[in-house]
């Protein structure tokens, strides 16, 4: 099987997110990190790819400072990597990002395309579903599980509230995977030293007349969100705020 | 677009024959869209052939109609034949906007739908403001530390879809008398293959929904081992251990003691969050709950924009200390 990974690059978990001074976007000095569905998408493909054979290409649409998460995902174990570089190329929206994506494998044939199911930074929760429709290919989210089936693939789907439903899909199909699915690997000395000779293939976003003019929908303003309930903050010594919280349990909410 | 003749499209979902929760708060939505742009509502629903009873019960609510699309193919829901019907439901009634629950079933097929009619899906929305015309959306950004507004193209239709908890349901206007229900044509083509049953993982061995106390541990518990030090904050107040998602993922407690969207939805009198960062996902899981309290060591976590009490600081710093503290006040300290 040949398997397009999708994977993005976010602020790490930790980093201090502020707004910029253009109200739209936030302050880039911060610490960058793969999107953590996208990094369960590649260990899902490298899976696949070692107990079925075939190819793992990933793949990210981002700036220069991008090009990191395809290092890993090679020293990890993929087979090669596509960079769609562009300066403003994280200021896409899903639609635009797809539209990039499609573009850059037009031309190749995979069988299955992973994207995680959400990224961490927009959360549009909708760039792969977008690219299948681009595509014309069959799609199914929050996948939990990938077994190759007769004529294409049966995957497991997860549902609210801790409910699962099995599908059968056709190939190609671009499925959308869900943090959890597997146990993550972490790249080994030996992977990190044949990453640097693994083929990198590095594409302008211009080149495929993809840019964010092409966006549907863009951030007008970006802002701390506004605190609905009022929210009492205890702070200082551990002790103390622990006595504090007791009372509070103990006198107003009256639960021990 | 002549306004007089706008009409706002709200899509009804529904599972083993009932409305979802999510319905009537995006219909609360519809109505509140519809108001300034003196719209008329109508509510969608795809159904198998068979009359369920499903358009009387969207009837009771305050619409211009209930337009009832029923077909063999939407017996299950897929996203093809979902795209499809709505696709051509769409095109035949020209709405300003057609609004949706932000629910896994919407997330799965409608970013299909907008791009098919070449437009956005303006997705987990908070907010819908109209303002000299323009329709001005909010949602959350970076996991909820932020938040974003996105101004929707005049162009009709807006597909918007609400996150689910944002609107209230009990808001949704009922009508005096049954909303008339038309049947709507469609011809969906029937899905490669049919989805399977839809199943629960393990029997639950837990249920968390009656707890009265719940201790829940996120990420910032690091280790499985550091899980001890929840356990026996829950032993001293005497609640139940719960956890959000990546701590059930990795295997240190099993998965009926998530809550959350994919896990179990709880209201105890009182929800102690500790090192849980407040993803929506997770909210929605616990937001009803008496009493929120969070411990976290970021100050702008999104878990203290919903909590009673928040402490600013490190769990494990905090969590003995108030182990101790708790024992203190039940001895009557
Ligand atoms: C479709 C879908 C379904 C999902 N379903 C669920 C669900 O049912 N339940 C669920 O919980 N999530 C669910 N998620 C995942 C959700 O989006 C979040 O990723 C998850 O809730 C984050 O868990 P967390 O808060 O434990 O971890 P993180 O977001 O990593 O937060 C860890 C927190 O710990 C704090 N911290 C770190 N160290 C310390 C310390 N020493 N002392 C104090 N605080 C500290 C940090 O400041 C941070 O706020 C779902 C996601 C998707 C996309
Ligand atoms: N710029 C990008 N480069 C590579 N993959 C992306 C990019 N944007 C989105 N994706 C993929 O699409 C998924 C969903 O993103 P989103 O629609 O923004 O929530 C991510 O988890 C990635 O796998």
């Amino acid at each position: 099987m040949r398997i397009l990974v999708c994977v993005k690059q976010v602020p790490a978990k930790d980093a201090p997110i502020k707004v910029a001074g253009d109200g739209a976007w936030i302050r880039e000095d911060v610490a960058y990190e793969t999107n953590e569905p996208d990094a369960y998408a590649l260990e899902e493909a490298l899976r696949q790819r070692e107990a079925h054979g075939g190819e793992v290409v990933a793949l990210t649409v981002g700036p220069a400072r991008a090009a990191q998460v395809l290092r890993e995902a090679l020293a990890k174990g993929a087979d090669r990597a596509i960079h769609v570089a562009g300066d403003d190329a994280h200021r896409l929206d899903s639609y635009a990002a797809a539209e990039a994506i499609a573009r850059a494998i037009a031309g190749e044939k995979f069988d299955l395309i992973f994207t995680g199911l959400q990224s961490e930074d927009y959360g549009y929760g909708q760039t792969g579903v977008v690219l299948a429709e681009l595509l014309g290919i069959a799609h199914a989210t929050i996948i939990m599980q990938v077994q190759p089936a007769a004529g294409g693939v049966r995957v497991k789907r997860e549902l609210e509230n801790g409910y699962f439903q099995y599908l059968n899909l056709p190939l190609p199909a671009v499925l959308t995977i869900q943090s959890g699915i597997n146990k993550l690997r972490y790249a080994t000395l030996m992977g990190i030293k044949q990453a640097k000779s693994k083929p990198l293939a590095t594409v302008a976003l211009a080149d495929l007349g993809v840019s964010p003019s092409l966006n549907r929908q863009s951030v007008a303003k970006l802002y701390v969100p506004v605190k609905t309930k009022k929210t009492e903050l205890l702070e200082g010594p551990a002790k103390e705020v622990a006595a504090q919280l007791a009372a509070r349990l103990k006198n107003d909410l009256r639960v021990i | 677009m002549a306004s007089e003749h706008a009409t706002v499209l709200v899509v009804a979902e529904h599972r083993g024959g009932k409305l979802s929760a999510a319905t009537a708060e995006a219909i609360a939505a519809a109505q509140q869209l519809a108001a300034p742009w003196q719209a008329a509502v109508h509510a969608v629903l795809l159904e198998g052939a068979a009359e369920s009873g499903l358009a009387a019960q969207l009837a009771r609510y305050q619409l211009a109609g209930v337009l009832a699309a029923r077909h063999p193919a939407l017996a299950e829901y897929t996203p093809e034949a979902y795209t499809q019907a709505l696709q051509e439901i769409v095109s035949r009634r020209q709405p300003r906007a057609v609004l949706f629950a932000h629910s896994y079933q919407t997330r799965d097929f409608a970013p299909r739908l907008a791009t098919r009619m070449a437009r956005a899906l303006f997705g987990d929305l908070t907010a819908l403001r109209v303002e000299d015309g323009r329709l001005t959306v909010s949602r959350p950004m970076f996991q909820g530390r932020l938040a974003a507004d996105l101004v929707v193209p005049g162009e009709a239709p807006a597909f918007l879809s609400v996150q689910i908890g944002a609107f209230r349901a009990d808001r949704a206007a009922l009508a005096a008398a049954p909303a008339p229900i038309a049947a709507e044509m469609v011809a969906p083509a029937a899905p490669a293959a049919a989805p399977e049953a839809p199943f629960q993982e393990a029997k639950q061995a837990v249920d968390l929904t009656q707890a009265a106390i719940i201790v829940s541990a996120g990420r910032g518990i690091k280790e499985a081992k550091n899980l001890d030090l929840i356990r026996a904050l829950a032993d001293a107040l005497g609640g139940e251990v719960a956890a959000s998602r990546p701590i059930c993922d990795s295997g240190w407690l099993p998965m009926d003691r998530q809550v959350g969207s994919s896990g179990q939805t709880v209201a105890p009198k009182l929800y102690l969050a500790v090192g849980i960062s407040g993803a929506i996902q997770h909210l929605v899981g616990m937001k009803s709950s008496r009493a929120i309290v969070a411990i976290n060591k970021d100050r702008e976590a999104p878990i203290f924009e919903i909590a009673d009490y928040g402490v600013v600081g490190d769990l494990f710093e905090v969590v003995p200390a108030l182990i101790e503290a708790v024992k203190a006040a039940k001895a009557g300290g």
